[in-house]
């Protein structure tokens, strides 16, 4: 999960990584009232979890609370590359003598943590790693050694800081990390960590991501869920515990296992061109699927109204075949009027026959069958387009 | 011959008096798999018998490895376990540790990960992977058994079901190894590790590796070919529709920016020699080709 700037704010405050006074506001009110508590000239930003919002005119300066509720104004509602802002935060602004950039990082190529530190901070890192190397330290930290004091302090001169700054930068690395640890992130940035005219070291701008895997010990992570901007349908299905995805096309898609989705979905693409129709959804119902699971999968599918066929792709693996077949009429049965779309179902591996036999003798007006994997993406294109 | 596993590798079972644990034991037993024993911390000492087999189970890996001459395992403990389990094996210097676990969070596979590495007496496959199936000879972990037979094609996916899809798309062949490597961002065993064995089993003579969205293992392992195989090798990416930024069920499965997209993996595959197919039956085919002109 990626955090917002004012949630990555909230936390290093929670964990002692020093930050300006913020606030978040979903209205030019709150915005006004937020202002007047932090001294009235104050910095707008649009919370949305993307890049390039400084350039959007996402980012403003206020120069009072009442200049704040009019920026807050022009700010909420904005697009930015496709993200509707939906909150700004208010933060105290400061007087800036100088910009670095910190970040803590999962390097899954050297399949370690790798820490980031640049005397170059306030612009894209990846053109300081193009351009200037030499002021950009790159150091993998061994997760179980952590990182302490002293290895701060070394990877920070590494990354060209002035002799003043060390020490206190530093002492920021080491809390960043702590942070990192602690709340099981994947991702930690700072852009820019700033040092300003009173000599302070503050992180002004935070990126933070989220293990979703280690939700289990932090009940606390539940409440920087952003339900606003999930799909209602993926709301619906990580209530059941579906592994659901919401895209653009027209033909549903169910099947078992991560991989074989992903690649259902590439088939159902490629065979869809002809027909000008595409996927609609990722829809992983795992390894057990019994046919409470399948009946969850399809009335999601189901429940989408752009879905006009579906096709279910399963390779028994674990689960047989024939239990497969009975989850579908099960589900088909479980639905009754809901169920209007024609199913296209491929069935292989694990006790396959029994199963196609199951789905035979059925005779569902709205389930048919084929062998191979291409040959139902094609048909289920096919209906999706014919409707 | 096989890489990593064969007839006489004897398993151990850690987790094997949970529900999972129980139910796959008994799979692998009778897939020929020799399983020696359990290890659930708290319950050493019981005997469970599973397909008739009278299976001690022990407190630790290395009691177990002590009374049992076992030289694997595989973990079926859930995420918030599993990192004291593999490390557990670790200390008893097993010499390949299966993690089956989904969900274990990174900075848990990060940990076991590089005390592995530190140790240097350990190879991890997975987490969140099928496993890896020798046919006839052993299977270690969730892989049907009965897909197909020993042949001379060597698997490495990352994907559990589209490992069994492309075995079964080969099944008249058959297979040295398949090895499901997982979907995480952090695993212990990669692309790169199986194909250097695979080049270097005389019994391999084909390679067929699937790999996915997200990071960039694909492109080292296209490196990789280059410099190192010479046995043919086909591809399969699965994901050239994703979506940038949207997690595709696996914890790694994620199109960031420019990086991590099928289209570059396919692209970095080709220009290594290796075939790619745009499905997993193309994929099939294109190794059936290069089998039939040898």
């Amino acid at each position: 999960m990626d955090l917002f700037e004012y949630q990555a704010r909230d936390l290093f405050e929670a964990k002692g990584v020093p930050v300006l006074g913020g606030a978040v506001a979903s209205t030019p009110e709150e915005a006004r009232s937020a202002a007047e508590r932090l001294g009235g000239k104050v910095v707008v930003k649009a919370q949305v979890k993307i890049g390039g919002r400084g350039k959007a005119g996402g980012v403003k300066l206020a120069e009072s609370a009442d200049d704040a509720f009019e920026k807050s104004k022009a700010i909420l509602g904005m697009d930015i590359k496709g993200h509707t802002v939906h909150k700004v935060m208010i933060a105290q602004a400061a007087p800036i003598e100088s910009e670095y950039y910190l970040a803590i990082l999962l390097d899954r190529a050297a399949r370690s943590f790798l820490v980031m530190a640049s005397v170059a901070g306030g612009m894209d890192i990846e053109e300081v790693a193009h351009k200037t190397p030499e002021k950009l330290a790159r150091v993998h930290v061994d997760a179980n050694d952590g990182l302490d004091k002293a290895r701060a302090i070394e990877i920070i001169r590494k990354g060209a800081f002035p002799e003043d700054v060390i020490e206190k930068v530093a002492d920021v690395l080491a809390l960043l990390w702590k942070t990192f640890q602690e709340s099981d992130a994947t991702l930690v940035e700072v852009n820019p960590l700033v040092k300003t005219k009173d000599g302070r070291i503050i992180a002004l701008d935070g990126k933070v991501t989220l293990d979703d895997n280690a939700a289990f010990r932090h009940p606390d992570h539940e409440s920087l869920i952003d339900h606003a901007a999930t799909n209602p349908l993926e709301a619906l299905a990580k209530e059941r515990d579906l592994n659901y995805v919401k895209l653009e096309g027209e033909v549903g898609v169910i099947g078992n296992g991560a991989g074989l989705v992903m690649s259902t979905l590439d088939v159902v693409a490629y065979a869809g061109e002809k027909y000008g129709v595409k996927p609609a959804n990722f829809l992983d119902i795992g390894g057990g699927a019994s046919a409470q699971v399948m009946a969850d999968g399809l009335s999601i599918i189901l429940g989408d109204p752009a879905v006009r066929s579906v096709f279910v792709n399963v390779f028994g693996g674990i689960t047989a075949c024939d239990a497969v077949a009975n989850g579908i009429i099960q589900a088909l049965a479980m639905l009754g009027d809901k169920a209007t779309k024609p199913l296209v179902v491929r069935l292989d591996g694990n006790n396959v026959l029994e199963g196609r036999r199951i789905l035979n003798e059925a005779k569902h007006p709205l389930v048919e069958q084929l062998d191979t994997m291409d040959g139902a993406a094609a048909r289920a294109a096919e209906l999706a387009a014919k409707r | 011959m096989t890489i990593f596993i064969d007839e006489n590798t004897k398993v151990l079972v850690q987790g094997m008096t949970g529900s999972e644990g129980t139910k796959h034991t008994k799979r692998m037993i009778a897939s020929g798999t020799k399983i020696v024993g359990g290890v659930t911390p708290g319950k050493g000492g019981q005997v469970v018998e599973i397909e008739g087999k009278q299976l001690p189970v022990f407190n630790t890996v290395s009691e177990a490895v002590a009374a049992t001459g076992a030289n694997a395992s595989v973990v079926f403990v859930p995420p918030k376990f599993a990192k004291a389990a593999v490390i557990d094996a670790i200390d008893a210097k097993l010499p390949l540790v299966v993690v089956i676990t989904e969900g274990i969070p990174v900075h848990d596979t990060a940990a076991f990960f590089a005390y592995s590495e530190k140790k240097g007496t350990t190879r991890i496959i997975g987490p969140n992977c099928p496993g890896l199936i020798s046919p006839g000879k052993s299977n270690i972990g969730i892989t049907p058994a009965d897909i197909t037979g020993p042949g001379k094609i060597g698997l490495v996916s990352k994907s559990g079901t589209l490992t069994y899809q492309m075995m079964y798309e080969l099944r008249d062949i058959g297979f040295t190894t398949a090895v499901g490597i997982g979907g995480d961002p952090i695993i212990g065993t990669t692309h790169i590790d199986c194909l250097r064995a695979f080049q270097d089993d005389p019994k391999t003579e084909a390679i067929a590796m699937i790999g996915e969205i997200g990071g960039d293992a694909e492109e080292r392992a296209a490196a990789f070919i280059k410099e190192y195989v010479t046995k043919p090798v086909v591809g399969y990416v699965a994901g050239f529709t994703a979506p940038e930024g949207k997690t595709m069920g696996h914890a790694g499965a994620i199109v960031s920016g420019s990086s991590g997209t099928a289209e570059a993996k396919k692209v970095a595959l080709e220009a290594a020699g290796v075939k790619v197919g745009k499905t997993p039956s193309e994929t099939a085919r294109l190794l059936r080709e290069i089998l039939s002109a040898k």
